[in-house]
């Protein structure tokens, strides 16, 4: 009765490994509410941030800054984010997959690229195949402001100091629990702000700057990229867990479905062993007889 | 009250606070200023410092870092990377942060790269060690 064993030991795995993806899709919903809630908490800073900016940039002429200095782009850095863990359906391999394409057809052109990988699984899979640099990687188990902080001392002081001449931050957008989607920002050179944007002039209020208007888009604008950054940061960590809640749920059922049809298979053999049995008994009394 | 003033200090993790106060004293990068309701609008940077605020005759301490704040006649706005509040600071490892801080400032030399972190450091640990003590 050895297949009998062989499919009973397989339903013991299965039914062991859904107890694991579904221990680990409670703890990413978990997770996933709480990174949702930072994402939700940063808002109204962010808004407020812009609001300021924007009435800022009206009254100077942001141009003269150097982060949004345009240079003719030859060298070039991409900050990749990744999560640091994997399990979590396609989210990384989309995030890697985009960056590549990105990657490619800017060497394509000519350009210099280097590679600035935030979260361990770019940082591991780009680790022999680009330019790495200013890499971080394990940093979403617990990260707050201050990660954003280290991560905007790496890229303002070089790009200020014509290192290189243009930034992108490719991470995964997050659009809604199963949906997130890879996206690229220009970082360097910041794109203008506050020109088309219509603010509204009853809203205007003219005001005390203190320093002066210039000094103070001085120091506003490393905080606005800060502020891009966290908000890739959170974006990336809700969507990181939403998408590994959906992937463990998928294991779940299939676990599900595989315990079934082993069920199945597995009475049906026992079934067919029963009758087998009763047949041996059945043709040994029935030689006994003649005998 | 007629003459009170909307306070709301935000951060990217929080709303630290939100209601209505009497005063606030806010370090600003030029130096520390004091709000009544009716004040002039004004915008300032805020530097890493000491805020504080009186509601019902008591006076509330905040250890914040930088930011800036965004002052119209009855509504103070401060936007800040931290903001802590001084009930909220372990005072023990408060100190022995700005101990740590203290013996790497001492062991760098001012040329040494890292000098103006350790220092900027100093200056946080020792702000948010004396807020501690006043909660």
């Amino acid at each position: 009765m050895a297949a009998l064993k062989d499919i009973k030991r397989k339903i013991t795995a299965v039914s062991k490994t859904k107890q694991i993806t579904k221990a680990m899709n409670m703890v990413a919903a978990s997770k996933f509410k709480a990174a949702q809630m930072r994402m939700e908490n940063f808002r109204p800073y962010a808004s407020k941030f812009m609001d300021v900016l924007n009435s800022l940039a009206l009254r100077v002429s942001p141009e003269t800054h150097p982060l949004l200095a345009v240079r003719e782009p030859k060298k070039i850095r991409v900050i990749c984010m990744t999560s640091d863990r994997g399990l979590c359906g396609g989210f990384n391999t989309n995030l890697i997959k985009a960056t590549e394409r990105f990657m490619a057809a800017k060497v394509k052109e000519g350009k210099e690229v280097a590679l600035i990988p935030v979260g361990r699984k770019g940082r591991d899979y780009f680790r022999k195949k680009a330019t790495i640099m200013n890499e971080r990687a394990d940093v979403f188990g617990k990260f707050d402001i201050s990660l954003a902080v280290q991560v905007a001392k790496d890229i303002i002081p070089p790009f200020v100091k014509e290192e290189y001449d243009e930034l992108y931050l490719i991470f995964n957008e997050f659009r809604n629990i199963s949906v997130q989607r890879p996206i690229v920002v220009r970082l360097f050179p910041l794109p203008s702000i506050g020109q088309d944007e219509d603010v509204d002039p009853d809203k205007r209020v003219d005001y005390i700057y203190e320093p002066s208007d210039e000094q103070l888009l001085d120091q506003l604008l490393p905080m606005y990229v800060r502020v891009l950054i966290f908000r890739a940061l959170v974006e990336t960590s809700a969507g990181e867990n939403g998408s590994r809640m959906a992937a463990m749920d998928n294991a779940t059922r299939n676990c599900e479905d595989m315990i079934g049809s082993l069920s199945l298979k597995y009475n049906k053999a026992r079934q067919s062993a029963i009758t087998a049995e009763l047949m041996d008994i059945v043709g040994g009394t029935e030689a006994l007889a003649k005998g | 009250m007629a003459d009170e003033l909307m306070l709301e200090i935000v951060t990217p993790e929080k709303m630290a606070f939100n209601g209505n106060v009497e005063e606030v004293t806010v370090p600003g990068s030029e130096g520390e200023f004091g709000v009544l309701r009716g004040h002039a609008s004004l915008l300032s940077s805020v530097d890493v410092g000491e805020l504080n605020f009186t509601k019902d005759g008591k006076k509330t301490y905040y250890a914040i870092s930088t930011g800036y704040a965004e002052v119209t006649s009855s509504k103070v706005t401060i936007l800040v990377e931290t903001a802590e509040r001084s009930d909220m600071i372990d005072k023990e490892r408060a100190k022995r942060a700005r101990d740590i801080a203290e013996s790497r400032v001492n062991k760098l030399s001012k040329e040494d790269d890292e000098f103006d972190a350790a220092k900027a450091a100093l200056v946080r640990a020792t702000i948010r060690l004396n807020v501690a003590e006043k909660g």
